[in-house]
């Protein structure tokens, strides 16, 4: 078993909820609200109009500098309106509302059904660009430009996340209970547009299950299962790297300056669907769950389906909601409502009980030097929270390596003062960018 | 287009909290530290009482109330939240007893937790702020102020056997009443006198860690101190390396240094038990060496702390003035800390190492 060698924390894991329970699917509701942005960068820009009738599959919006993903229709209907949505990530985005006609018509000549052994990898990247796939992971990066990394960097290892540690989610447990064979056939897929002949596929050992059935469904392929131990922040891609292969992701650099793709499990199972069937990203599998969430379920969603939704389709609140959580308790963003709209990197979203959230006041740090031996990153948040609060974020950034913290949380996950370090960190990371900014337009 | 002009869904008011994440936290809190380590010296506590009686026990009420009080006016003085039931300044005030005779004079304690509080803990900014550890700060203090007071050595009422009350004695009618503590004893009259005093060397070792003989409130049990710092260590709230490091390092020390024969030194005859188990020690290394706020943050750090503090500890046992050092060499290793911080922290991840950088 492989372990995280400094650092991490191990919340509860609060899975127990969901994990057992088969993936349902979502009624596809009247309206859907469709984020055009479904990934960091420009938001992708329409190619319908008000009134304009679509059907399931269709695109209707492409990305306007080719770095991003088009967006399809996620059923058939009419665009009723276009503005903007709630958005689980940046609060307000673009959108395009389509009216459900309740036929979840497939647009005419789009599925097909072919092997990707008999497509060319140029074929295949582009195919994978066309049908909007991202990493569903969380980050929502375009996946055809992980996939076609620069000629200068040399790939010999494609790493699959399922480690899935933040608690709560189960979603890419029930994807790999439930679709192991096409995960296994979207690995195979990359390892041919990569040229690669290695793989391995992370799970931690809290789902044996998992482990089990995709060591089985392994055997005769060069994909090898790595069991790790249950340890958050093991499903961060750095860490994760680190765990299977012992490559240290230089400061500052990314995994394919070490020869690593890493790919979560869903994307590559929404990479089969593209490939072989045709169908572009519309869908996606959703954790819902939390205390006061009546009956916690795992969810087949449509991309651009309501929280509010997906609650209702679980018979509701029991309580008083204290927080409503997009991703898990570690790293989610906390909502402002329950009207955001489902994106593509939407791994689950928890309702925290109004009793569970924790009130406690912030007080001076006391040194204990816990989040220092909690932090994966080798940092010192402690210091690096002081520092934001004196304003020197400046210093915090040359002398204390603050653009290497990847905010998984764990030094406010132990820090008995209750400091909100990754807040600090996050404000001192925003205020260097706009200084940065500042300078540039004052330098030209 | 104005983005907030054009919401295309009707928005569902409710109330919720919004915070940057991690939405999820254990159970650690200060104010449960505090508290534990303040159980962990329970029982230490309890048996003093018994050992010294009333006296003690008012020594302990005197520090505790004075620290908290203390604590509380700063507070209220300053108009910040009065923090008082996080058990720090009840912990800081038990220290300080721990490290007072029993039976001292009552405005003596009082003096001390106000040192400790007033001056070491609150003039830096409170709590996490404080350089010097305030029971120690607090103890240097009254022991600056009243030397005598502060080694005048009540007799314990669990039996006191052999010389040993002998020879406390003895020391009272030669010299006012200081220095009766073992490790006095060893100061002004050899290791022969001591363990004579005891009737013999295992009769001493034993006396040394169950606590009947003399010493301030806190040195005399050995045990129950040590019992205490498994609890520490088993909450993780301390790390085992600092108390076994600074004990190790004191008996590997003493036992290299510390042994006279006709009053020259012969080097690998000391007596290391000895030592490791008598005095501020064990009480030092468990609960002084490993506050939070006054020693480094990492465990390398605090190895190179711990160290610091057994060599000061052995510096002063042996050549300095004072028969007994744990608290000055606590003391001026705290001064150390942020150094320490300053040069020993992790390795970032995904730093290259020097070769490869080129």
């Amino acid at each position: 078993m492989l372990k995280i060698k400094k650092g991490g924390v191990h919340p509860q894991d609060e899975k127990k909820s969901t994990a057992g329970k088969k993936i349902e699917f979502l009624p596809v509701p009247s309206r859907l609200f469709i984020p055009l942005r479904q990934h960091i960068g420009e938001p992708a820009v329409p190619v319908v109009k008000v009134g304009d009738i679509v059907k399931k599959g269709q695109m209707i919006a492409e990305s306007p500098d080719g770095r991003g993903t088009p967006v399809h229709s996620s059923t058939s209907g009419k665009v009723a309106e276009t503005g903007n949505c709630m958005h689980p990530i940046y609060g307000l985005s673009p959108c395009i509302v389509i009216e459900s006609d309740g036929l979840d018509e497939w647009q005419e000549n789009l599925l097909t059904e072919r092997s990707y052994e008999n497509i060319n990898v140029p074929e295949l990247i582009d195919i994978i660009f066309k049908n909007g796939i991202v990493g569903m992971g969380g980050a929502a990066f375009p996946t055809h430009i992980k996939l076609s990394p620069p000629k200068d960097k040399k790939i010999d290892m494609l790493i699959v996340n399922g480690a899935e540690c933040e608690p709560y989610l189960t979603s890419d447990y029930r994807m790999m209970i439930e679709f192991p064979d096409e995960i296994i056939k979207g690995i195979l897929i990359v390892m041919k547009i990569l040229n690669i002949n290695k793989c391995f596929i992370g799970i931690e050992d809290n789902k044996p299950e998992a482990i089990r059935l995709m060591t089985e469904k392994c055997k005769g392929t060069p994909i090898q299962v790595a069991e790790l131990e249950t340890r958050y922040p093991q499903g961060a891609e750095k860490m994760m790297i680190k765990v299977i292969t012992g490559r240290e992701v230089p400061s500052g650099k990314l995994p394919m300056d070490v020869g690593c793709v890493v790919q979560n499990v869903s994307t590559l199972k929404a990479v089969t669907d593209a490939v072989e069937k045709n169908i572009p990203l519309i869908e996606r599998v959703v954790t819902v769950a939390g205390k006061t969430v009546q009956s916690p379920k795992n969810l087949m969603v449509r991309i651009g389906s309501t929280f509010k939704d997906m609650f209702e389709y679980c018979g509701g609140f029991s309580g008083k909601n204290g927080k409503i959580i997009m991703g898990g308790p570690m790293m989610g963003m906390a909502q402002v409502n329950v009207d955001s709209a489902v994106i593509k990197a939407a791994s689950g979203i928890v309702a925290i009980a109004e009793d569970d959230v924790d009130y406690q006041t912030e007080r001076a740090c006391i040194r204990c030097g816990r989040c220092v031996e909690a932090c994966t990153m080798g940092l010192r948040p402690n210091i690096l929270s002081i520092l934001s609060e004196k304003g020197q974020h400046q210093t915090a950034q040359t002398d204390y390596d603050l653009m290497d913290c990847v905010e998984c949380g764990c030094c406010y996950y132990v820090c008995p003062a209750r400091r909100t370090i990754v807040h600090y960190i996050r404000q001192s990371k925003a205020k260097n960018s706009m200084l940065r900014a500042a300078s540039k337009t004052g330098s030209k | 287009m104005d983005p907030k002009d054009n919401s295309v869904n009707k928005q569902t008011p409710e109330r919720l909290i919004v915070t940057s994440s991690p939405h999820v936290h254990d159970t650690e809190s200060v104010t449960k530290i505090m508290w534990i380590v303040n159980l962990a010296l329970l029982p230490a506590v309890i048996f003093s009482v018994i050992n010294f009686g009333l006296p003690a026990l008012i020594t302990m009420l005197i520090c505790i109330i004075g620290s908290v009080a203390c604590e509380a006016a700063v507070q209220y003085w300053r108009k910040k939240e009065i923090t008082v039931r996080d058990g720090s300044a009840v912990l800081t005030g038990l220290l300080l007893a721990m490290c007072l005779p029993a039976g001292i004079p009552w405005y003596i304690p009082l003096i001390g937790s106000f040192a400790a509080i007033g001056i070491a803990k609150h003039t830096m900014g409170g709590l996490g702020h404080n350089v010097f550890n305030p029971a120690h700060i607090g103890r240097a203090f009254v022991m600056a102020s009243y030397p005598v007071a502060m080694t005048t050595w009540a007799v314990t009422r669990i039996g006191m056997k052999g010389d040993f009350a002998g020879a406390m004695s003895k020391i009272s009618s030669l010299d006012a009443v200081t220095g009766a503590t073992p490790l006095g004893i060893l100061k002004q009259q050899g290791y022969r006198a001591l363990v004579d005093s005891f009737g013999g060397q295992a009769a001493m070792y034993k006396s040394l860690l169950i606590g009947n003989r003399g010493g301030s409130l806190g040195e005399t049990s050995a045990i129950l101190l040590l019992l205490g710092g498994f609890v520490l260590i088993a909450k993780k709230y301390i790390k085992w390396q600092v108390p076994v490091v600074m004990i190790g390092t004191v008996g590997l020390l003493t036992w290299i240094l510390g042994g006279k024969v006709d009053g020259k030194v012969v080097l690998f005859t000391g007596d290391p038990i000895l030592h490791m188990i008598s005095g501020g020690l064990i009480i030092g290394a468990f609960f002084m060496a490993t506050d939070m706020v006054t020693t480094p943050m990492t465990t390398k750090g605090q190895i190179l702390f711990a160290a610091g503090c057994g060599v000061i500890t052995v510096l002063i046992r042996l050549y300095g003035g004072y028969p007994e050092g744990v608290c000055y060499s606590i003391l001026l290793m705290n001064a150390f800390t942020p150094l320490i911080d300053r040069y020993i922290f992790p390795k970032k991840f995904g730093s290259i190492p020097e070769p490869a950088r080129r």
